[in-house]
């Protein structure tokens, strides 16, 4: 029994989802692009969460290798989504959502 | 010698590659020789082939180059025929080709377009030369319309007049509707005997009974063909107007090449025509109508290059008599004859509008005889032969048709000699009109006539030598001479001949000849005393004609006719079918197609809102909803 089997998996699925909707509701209702960005990595935590609960209670590693590759596949996507968030910024002085709906039809 | 047949017609192409992409660079004089020199180089070559067949006893060679066309079971080598009937055609289109040629490069001096006419009468050379050869109707086929395509280019060479453009249009239109009966012909044979080489399907025609439908259809389609390309009625509206072209090019076409086509193709298929005797009927009856009608056009007409075309159509006309009534000899016969004499004329013809600044009326000539005398020398010697003047060529091969169709039928008979007394007639009217009396013309048309430089008038002295001796290589033998000619073409009809020997008595062609030169005689009299004894000029334009005289000057008004009767309601059904099924339902199902993507996507498009958050609150409700579709 590890420390983290100390607490039933639905304590796990509980906060997970908690977290997942919480990331999407960010989404859905800032318009700060670096807070729905912020959203978007909590979503992905949430996920993250579940998988080493999940990897854990089953006795499976499988999950936790998962894991490593979500947070290294989120860190590139921190890396680009930042830099095109500083190219946005430079250019509209502001990182409003709102503002970037020049390709509208 | 048979290894070079293949050299004949590609040396006319080779010519006509050169000229044709570098002919602009080169001087005249190297374009005038490379053109006359590739077909003399040819005509040399078909001499030589000529002599070979004369001697060797095998008389049909058959030379493969390479199998053409292979699917299933239809299996077309492109090889060539050569045999008496393909090399005396040889000869007749290099040799007359040639003469043309050399006439042309002192004919054409001064156009501006003087290469690319050469380089088009090479290619007119070569497609004829393919048709001659080919020793199968698909070669045949392709030389067919290679000529039709060139006799476009030819008579439209004036390409700025609008006039000169119709002319080659409508030439070039007749003829295909021809093509498309030539064409049908063919596809009938090929369904009926599985082959199109010659060999193979007169080889099996021989076995079908006289008569047989299906010999009749394929004949009376390969007419249909030969009615375009050889201008009977009711296709020949297109050569009296092929004469908007230039000269040299009216005796290319009128007597070396194109129209000849016709001819050659019914006396090469000669056993299909024999084994169906209402095809050969149709053929003769419409052979003598063309010859009847064509020359009663001729006699009103004042063009003297109109006159010459209306004689042509006439003389065609008799030569599909002959093929009509079996005299395949003599329908060749007068093919070569009419060869020597009809460019001879033209181009005599040439040179009078040459000497007259381009002058066609023969109303404003008049007097030339002492201004051009060789050009007036051999001009007579060629009416003298068309009218069939004893002992000129004409005279022989005339007959001969004469004679046969006499056996044939009396009717058919007695129509031809009307109609040579009425060649007779109109071709001494246009050389009384043009050469005797006095000049009509303008002054300064006078001052600047002039005799045309050795160029035009040694192929004309040529021609001349050859339209009073080319008779002499067909002497009937009621007259004690040997018919060479029948002899070289014997194995060619050597399965048809059971119809052709004609057993008049000589007795009998003795009076025929006599009646015919007596017809000539009368009809030569009338020109005379009508044009040179009362000086009688024909109408000026404008005049009061009679009814009938009216009616023939405007050529039965059968260009008009044709214009209401098929011309105006086709355009009629164009015009409805353009208003009503292009504008309205093809318009209609195209734009509208392009209406109702429009009018759907400018709704559609607005759901393209450009708000980042609306985006991403449809792509959470879907996810959802899927998420909901598949899990329950």
């Amino acid at each position: 029994m590890s420390a983290i089997q100390t607490i039933p998996i639905n304590w796990y699925l509980l906060l997970s989802a908690v977290l997942f909707s919480i990331g999407i509701l960010g989404v859905l209702f800032r318009r700060n692009a670096i807070i729905i960005f912020m959203s978007i990595e909590l979503m992905l935590n949430a996920v993250n969460l579940l998988l080493v609960a999940f990897s854990t209670y089953l006795s499976d590693s499988k999950g936790q290798v998962f894991v490593f590759f979500i947070m290294a596949v989120a860190a590139a996507e921190v890396a680009v989504g930042l830099a095109i968030l500083m190219s946005v910024y430079r250019n509209s002085k502001s990182t409003d959502i709102n503002i970037l709906s020049k390709l509208k039809g | 010698m048979m290894k070079l047949v293949g050299l004949v017609p590609i040396l006319p192409l080779i010519g006509f590659l050169i000229i044709g992409f570098f002919g602009k660079k080169m001087s005249k004089g190297l374009v005038g020789v490379i053109g006359s020199g590739v077909v003399f180089a040819a005509f040399a070559i078909a001499v030589g082939l000529f002599i070979d067949i004369q001697e060797h006893a095998q008389k049909s060679y058959t030379i493969d180059f390479f199998n053409w066309i292979s699917a299933g079971k239809l299996s077309i080598p492109f090889s060539f025929l050569v045999d008496p009937l393909s090399s005396l055609f040889l000869l007749i289109i290099t040799g007359i080709g040639f003469l043309i040629h050399v006439y042309s490069t002192a004919y054409m001096h001064d156009d501006e377009g003087f290469s690319r006419f050469f380089a088009y009468l090479n290619l007119f050379i070569f497609f004829m030369l393919l048709l001659v050869l080919g020793s199968n109707y698909l070669i045949m086929f392709v030389g067919w319309e290679g000529v039709g395509l060139c006799s476009y280019l030819l008579i439209g060479f004036w390409f700025k007049n609008t006039a000169y453009n119709n002319a080659a249009k409508k030439a070039f239109i007749m003829n295909r509707i021809g093509d498309l009966g030539f064409l049908l012909g063919i596809i009938l044979i090929f369904v009926t005997f599985g082959s199109i080489s010659y060999h193979e399907v007169f080889e099996q025609a021989k076995s079908f009974s006289s008569g047989s439908p299906v010999l009749t259809a394929i004949a009376l389609l390969l007419f249909i063909g030969a009615m375009g390309k050889s201008a009977q009625l009711p296709l020949y509206t297109w050569l009296p107007d092929a004469m908007a072209g230039p000269t040299p090019v009216s005796a290319l076409i009128h007597a070396a090449t194109m129209v000849t086509a016709g001819i050659y193709m019914i006396a090469r298929s000669n056993i299909l025509y024999t084994l169906s005797p209402d095809a050969m009927a149709v053929v003769s009856v419409i052979g003598v109508c063309t010859a009847l009608f064509a020359a009663t056009i001729g006699l009103a007409q004042n063009d003297i290059k109109k006159v010459l075309a209306y004689s042509t159509v006439s003389q065609l006309g008799y030569m599909f008599l002959a093929l009509g009534v079996g005299a395949y000899t003599g329908a060749v016969f007068h093919v070569m004859t009419h060869a020597f004499f009809k460019a001879l004329l033209f181009l005599g013809a040439g040179s009078v509008i040459h000497a007259m600044s381009g002058e066609q009326d023969i109303r404003k000539m008049g007097g030339l005889k002492k201004y051009i005398p060789i050009t007036q020398m051999t001009f007579l010697i060629g009416t003298l032969a068309i009218a069939g003047f004893p002992g000129f060529s004409g005279f022989f091969s005339k007959d001969e048709i004469l004679a046969n169709a006499y056996e044939h039928n009396k009717v058919l008979w007695f129509v031809g000699i009307l109609t040579a007394g009425m060649t007779t007639f109109y071709m001494f009217r246009l050389y009384f009109l043009t050469f005797k009396g006095t000049f009509r013309g303008t002054h300064e048309q006078e001052h600047h006539l002039h005799e045309s430089p050795k160029a035009m008038t040694i192929p004309l002295i040529i021609l001349a030598v050859l339209s009073l001796v080319g008779g002499l290589v067909g002497i009937p033998a009621a007259l004690g001479g040997h018919h060479f000619l029948e002899e070289f073409l014997k194995p060619v009809f050597e399965d048809s001949s059971f119809r052709m020997v004609h057993h008049l008595s000589h007795e009998t062609e003795y009076i025929l000849m006599g009646i015919a030169v007596a017809v000539m005689a009368i009809a030569l009299y009338f020109a005379y005393k009508t044009y040179v004894v009362d000086k009688k000029l024909p109408a000026a334009e404008g005049e009061e004609l009679q009814p009938i005289h009216n009616l023939v000057y405007k050529k039965y008004l059968i260009d008009e006719l044709y214009e209401f009767v098929i011309t105006k309601p086709l355009n009629f059904i164009g015009d409805a079918f353009h208003k009503v099924v292009d504008n309205q339902i093809v318009d209609g199902i195209v734009n509208g197609s392009g209406y109702v993507v429009n009018g759907v996507s400018g709704i559609i498009r607005k759901v393209q809102t450009g708000n980042i958050g609306f985006y991403v609150f449809v792509m959470v409700i879907s996810i959802v909803l899927i998420l909901f579709t598949q899990l329950f």
